[in-house]
């Protein structure tokens, strides 16, 4: 089934490629394990209804084996990033303790996304405990706890390094402020835990305070992480943008997320200093894998930030408002939001809507 | 571990051959374990200054006297907190039985009462038994001493009786050779022999006591009971500062019931260990006071010294709680709460011996209710003046 | 689950009607329970801690308990006296030994090793929240808190969040028991800067502090009731870090066959706990993800002011507020939430057996909060400090 669909997305590429030729912008698309490749299908499918000048370049990270014996993504896939330097992923699967990096992991490197943009923004509609949610979070993303440097030091002691520079810690900050400008945004606050950690998410801290004496319009504030915890759940509306450390960043995302409903509506970017990757970050799925079941949401919000990101501003917007609207009318919501339909009715009904608003 | 037990209680055929095999596998559980059980510790189930427990309450009169512990401890504030295991004397499998274990490697101490393995199934080995040789709990000592106003023949006996916990005749090797004919194999081991009497001269020392006796009866068994006295004697050399003496086993139970005084500390294979420490029980004032102390390496298992149900008795009130009080005491002091152990000896002290308050089994008319209302009395009275 | 909790609360109802004149001595309660749980759980086991009967310690002789008390920082002064005078409106024989520790005055603070000294002595200790600046006045990279934390072998917290009856929030029914270790992993205080501008911070995980903390978490489950225990981790990206605490809780679990067992990824649980915090019993963890989460859990339950926390090493416990926020805004407003505090205090009783004194503070917190007539600022209410306080005591006598 996943493979049917595969030769779907292929022949769609082809057909794209050929009506906007030159002026369309090659995008590397990613379409991930599980559901992935089905979520993939509707997202091109509304873009193509939305005519967004968009051209797919279709590549597969399932690792090889390199010369040397490790697992490596295939240098094709890298070669393809590298010279469109965007992409869109779907779902990876990441094997939990086997030998190789975890690949979301290595993409980041490989790719040196050092940014995580994910804004959580409750759906009109989809009822949640939690109304009026409008957070983003901007995780720094390649370093921190994640470096990845770990040893045994004696049997039953292992000691991981949590890894800060001031050159990553400068990067990202900027980033957030420079985020929160261009969508017009009016706080940022700095997570941190320089409590316990005072060297090491002291830096972070400096950095982002050096950051935004460059930006007067924006508000800045520090916030310890646990303090953080307690009042987004009383009060999400405390906060705008975040701008944390790696690992505070992985939780705290992943908690926004499910204060508006789940990974299944969250999208997420990754902006990197020679590119971006933006990607749904919801599990594969496995089990409704092929079924024309999954909520292909995330991806298609990931795709419109993209579209932001690349300045279509305009196909953004159309395609944004569609899909919120299909969510908001509740005829067509697929499982996971309480409704019955199928993936692809969603997807339909998303292309009436933008053919009809185009 | 599990497997073993499961075992054990296949469906038992007629025929010496299976039940052959079978033993052999007890042998397993004997022998082959207690070398293999010597493992690392596990950290001790102790939060905050508050000790977990183990309780077995058992069958017959266990679940009334551990209801009495618990209620002395209610009074004393005593920082223990106990987690109650049943186990089902009528079921044919283990569960409950390796579950408990399973708890006392956790919590690392228990205290228990008398388990009752009801069936007769030769495969069935007896449930106390497996507890201890599960735990390698390879000691047990019972420390004998007389309670001044308590009637009995013999007055100010005080004796430590120290006994092979997990071996000799109790290995339970039992097999019909030919049909007619039984026969039970004793185990005497040299590593376990050692460190019984290591244990024995160990406490000895540290106790301040003179002198060490070993009972046996390496007469006729000259090899198994011989390999004990040996060992006993060489460890003896290790300990210039202690008497040792060796004794006959009936010659020791005659002497004991002449003469107990001449007793300090004892150390003896399984079986002997048995009847010693029955005999001596009832020299004093019969089995509802004394308690007894099991050990091993890494656990430590505290009940009643002369290990009887009392299903008799049971529900009518009557049973003596003295000698399950006492072991609850050996149990804190052995958790390092010695204020508090003191305060539970001193209360049963002051309940048996100026009080008088004394139960059927010494002669007495009180119920158990009156000796343990007695008992918490004095409780509350010491835990107001800590 | 359900069905246990059910039981406890057959416990609960139990020792209620004891309360209210069942003076008999020898109710067989404690085998009746025993009893009770064993059609429940396949293997029969009750903790004596769970079958007390409060009558019992109606008339217990006065016996003085020395507990050292640490103000703390921010609104927590306060927040003793308040503690303070309700302890003293019950009678509770408790005496206190009151020590200054604070790090913002570390002019007037106690040294480290005196505050040691004391709660080694005592055994126990009632902590305000410790308010702990970016940067120390010495330069050190660990704060009191740590230090203190280290040198008692301080090593597990335990956060029981539960959910009030007449606090809002937004999720209802939350009954869970959050267990951080507290003195490993991130909060190492191992930290350089191997080059200009780069930070090494130091994380480590050993065996032996892992399975302590498992085998602590176990055994709460055991002697409370509890049936299931989630380790929550990080491990498929710290592989070896978290992977050996995941490894050291699996290890442990083995000795468990009663109690379920799970792991989590960090970011996951979160996620689940905004949206669905019911379905956690006792949650297992490392510290700082200990320290993200208690505040999260305390977040869904009312906030800061209303959740307490232990802390044991094998000897001592410490009684500290489970979401430590000095609240510096607050300093003598008398507006702040004395609930976790009071909570604090009626678990230092019932670790010590006071239970009874211990029951009444819960009883009359869960009264007062469920009437909804004085409530802090904190929950919407613009009642005082020192009116709840007064509240508390009214509804204990």
């Amino acid at each position: 089934m996943a493979h049917r669909i595969f030769h779907k997305i292929n022949n769609v590429t082809q057909y794209l490629a050929r009506s906007y030729g030159v002026d369309a912008r090659k995008v590397t698309l990613i379409p991930g394990d599980g559901i992935g490749p089905e979520i993939s299908a509707a997202v091109q499918k509304i873009f193509e209804a939305a005519k967004t000048p968009i051209e797919w370049d279709v590549v597969d990270v399932t690792p090889v084996k390199a010369p040397d014996g490790t697992m490596k993504i295939p240098s094709k896939a890298i070669e393809s990033v590298n010279t469109n330097k965007i992409g869109l992923k779907g779902p990876l699967m990441t094997p939990v303790g086997k030998g190789h990096r975890s690949l979301n992991l290595a993409l980041r490197k490989e790719f040196n996304l050092y940014a995580n943009v994910r804004p959580c923004r409750s759906l009109e509609g989809y009822p949640t405990l939690y109304e009026n949610v409008d957070v983003v979070t901007i995780r720094e993303n390649t370093e921190g706890e994640y470096s990845g440097i770990e040893h045994e030091i004696v049997e039953g002691v292992v000691q991981s390094i949590k890894l800060i520079t001031e050159e990553a810690s400068t990067r990202v900050a900027e980033f957030a402020f420079k985020y929160a400008v261009e969508n017009k945004r009016s706080k940022v606050t700095a997570v941190h835990k320089a409590n316990i950690m005072r060297m090491s998410d002291g830096l972070f801290l400096r950095c982002c305070r050096m950051a935004s004496s460059k930006y007067p319009q924006i508000k800045f504030e520090e916030k310890y992480l646990d303090t953080v915890c307690l009042t987004m759940v009383q009060d999400p509306s405390h906060y705008d943008v975040l701008v944390m450390p790696n690992l505070y960043g992985d939780i705290l995302s992943d908690m926004c997320a499910g204060l508006v409903g789940g990974l299944g509506l969250t999208p997420s970017g990754n902006i990197g200093s020679n590119g971006a990757l933006f990607e749904s970050v919801h599990g594969t799925a496995p089990d409704i894998a092929g079924k024309d079941l999954a909520n292909p949401t995330a991806l298609l919000l990931s795709a419109v930030m993209m579209l932001r990101h690349m300045e279509l501003n305009s196909q953004a917007d159309i395609i944004q408002k569609a899909c919120f609207e299909t969510i908001k009318e509740g005829k067509y919501r697929t499982g996971d939001l309480g409704g019955k339909a199928k993936c692809s009715e969603f997807t339909d009904e998303i292309c009436r809507k933008v053919q009809e608003s185009s | 571990m599990l497997g073993i037990f499961s075992k054990c209680t296949l469906p038992k055929k007629a025929g010496s051959h299976t039940i052959r095999q079978l033993s052999s596998l007890n042998f397993d559980i004997q022998h082959k374990h207690p070398q293999a059980r010597r493992q690392v510790g596990l950290p001790r189930a102790r939060y905050g200054g508050r000790n977990a427990v183990t309780m077995l309450p058992g069958g017959g009169i266990g679940p009334e006297l551990m209801s009495y512990v618990k209620e002395v401890f209610l009074h004393g504030g005593v920082p223990v907190d106990f987690e109650t295991i049943q186990i089902d004397p009528q079921s044919d499998n283990n569960d409950d039985l390796q579950y408990a274990i399973m708890s006392i490697r956790r919590n690392g101490v228990c205290i228990k009462g008398n388990i009752e393995t009801r069936s007769l199934d030769t495969a069935i080995i007896s449930r106390n038994v497996a507890i201890r040789n599960e735990l390698d709990l390879f000691v047990n000592v019972i420390n004998v001493q007389s309670y001044n106003n308590i009637p009995s023949r013999h007055k100010n006996v005080n004796c430590i009786v120290i006994r092979q916990n997990t071996e000799g005749e109790y290995a339970m090797l039992e097999h019909e050779s030919v049909e007619g004919v039984v026969e039970s194999m004793k185990v005497i081991t040299k590593e376990n022999s050692t460190r019984l009497a290591r244990y024995a001269f160990e406490l000895a020392k540290n106790n301040g006591r003179t002198k060490v006796t070993a009972v046996h009866k390496a007469n006729i068994m000259k090899l198994s009971d011989g390999l004990f006295l040996e060992t006993c004697k060489n460890m003896s050399l290790n300990y210039p500062d202690i008497k040792f003496e060796h004794m006959i086993i009936d010659n020791c139970c005659m002497q004991l019931v002449s003469n107990p005084h001449q007793f300090d500390v004892m150390v003896m294979p399984n079986l002997y260990g048995s009847i010693v420490s029955n005999v001596i029980c009832g020299l004093v004032g019969g089995a509802g006071l004394i308690s007894g102390r099991n050990y091993g390496d890494h656990y430590a298992v505290f009940e009643p010294g002369t290990r009887n149900t009392g299903s008799s008795i049971a529900g009518t009130n009557t049973a003596n709680p003295v000698a399950m009080l006492s072991a609850s005491a050996d149990m804190l002091e052995h958790l390092g709460h010695k204020v508090h152990c003191d305060m539970i000896r001193t209360a049963i002290s002051k309940t048996l011996n100026e009080d008088m308050v004394h139960t059927a089994d010494l002669n007495g008319t009180a119920k158990s209710t009156d000796v343990v209302d007695n008992v918490i009395k004095h409780v509350k009275s010491i835990a107001g003046r800590i | 689950m359900s069905i246990l909790k059910n039981g406890m609360k057959l416990l609960m109802n139990r020792s209620a009607q004891n309360a209210l004149g069942n003076k008999c001595l020898h109710t067989p309660s404690s085998l009746d329970a025993a009893k009770a749980v064993s059609i429940k759980s396949p293997i029969a086991r009750a903790f004596a801690s769970g079958e007390q009967n409060e009558d019992k310690f109606s008339n217990l002789p006065v016996e003085r308990i020395t507990c050292t008390l640490i103000p703390g920082d921010g609104v927590y002064p306060e927040l003793m006296n308040s503690v303070q005078t309700v302890l003293k409106a019950i009678g509770a024989p408790i005496d206190f030994e009151t020590i200054l520790f604070s790090e913002v005055q570390h002019s007037s603070s106690a040294k480290v090793e005196d505050v040691i000294k004391s709660i080694n002595r005592n055994r126990i200790c009632l902590m305000g929240a410790l308010m702990s600046p970016d940067v120390s006045y010495s330069g050190e990279l660990q704060n009191l808190h740590m230090k203190l934390r280290k040198g008692l072998d301080l090593y597990s917290n335990v956060v029981h969040v539960v959910s009030w009856p007449g606090v809002a929030s937004r999720h209802k029914n939350i009954d869970m028991v959050i267990i951080r270790e507290l003195t490993e992993g991130e909060y190492s205080a191992l930290e350089h800067e191997s080059v200009d501008g780069v930070v090494e911070c130091l994380k480590i995980v050993t065996a032996s502090k892992s399975q302590r903390i498992a085998k602590f978490a176990f055994d709460y489950a055991i002697r409370n009731n509890r049936e299931r225990v989630t380790c929550v981790h990080k491990a498929n990206i710290m592989k070896l870090g978290d992977g050996l605490f995941l490894k050291s809780c699996s290890d442990i679990k083995r000795l468990y066959p009663g109690v379920n067992f799970e792991a989590m990824i960090v970011d996951n649980c979160t996620m689940q706990m905004v949206s669905n915090p019911q379905q956690f019993d006792i949650l297992v963890m490392p510290n700082l993800y200990g320290n993200i989460i208690d505040n999260l859990a305390a977040g869904l339950v009312g906030g800061a002011g209303v959740v307490a926390s232990s802390s044991f090493s094998p000897e001592c416990a410490v009684f500290e507020p489970g979401a430590r926020h000095v609240f510096q805004t607050a300093v003598g407003k008398n507006i702040a939430n004395p609930t976790a505090m009071l909570m604090c205090a009626s678990k230092m009783l019932r670790h010590v057996n006071l239970q009874h004194y211990s029951e009444s503070i819960r009883n009359a917190i869960r009264e007062v909060l469920a009437a909804g007539k004085v409530r802090t600022r904190d929950l919407g209410g613009s009642s005082s400090t020192h009116e709840f306080t007064d509240a508390v005591i009214k509804a204990i006598v």
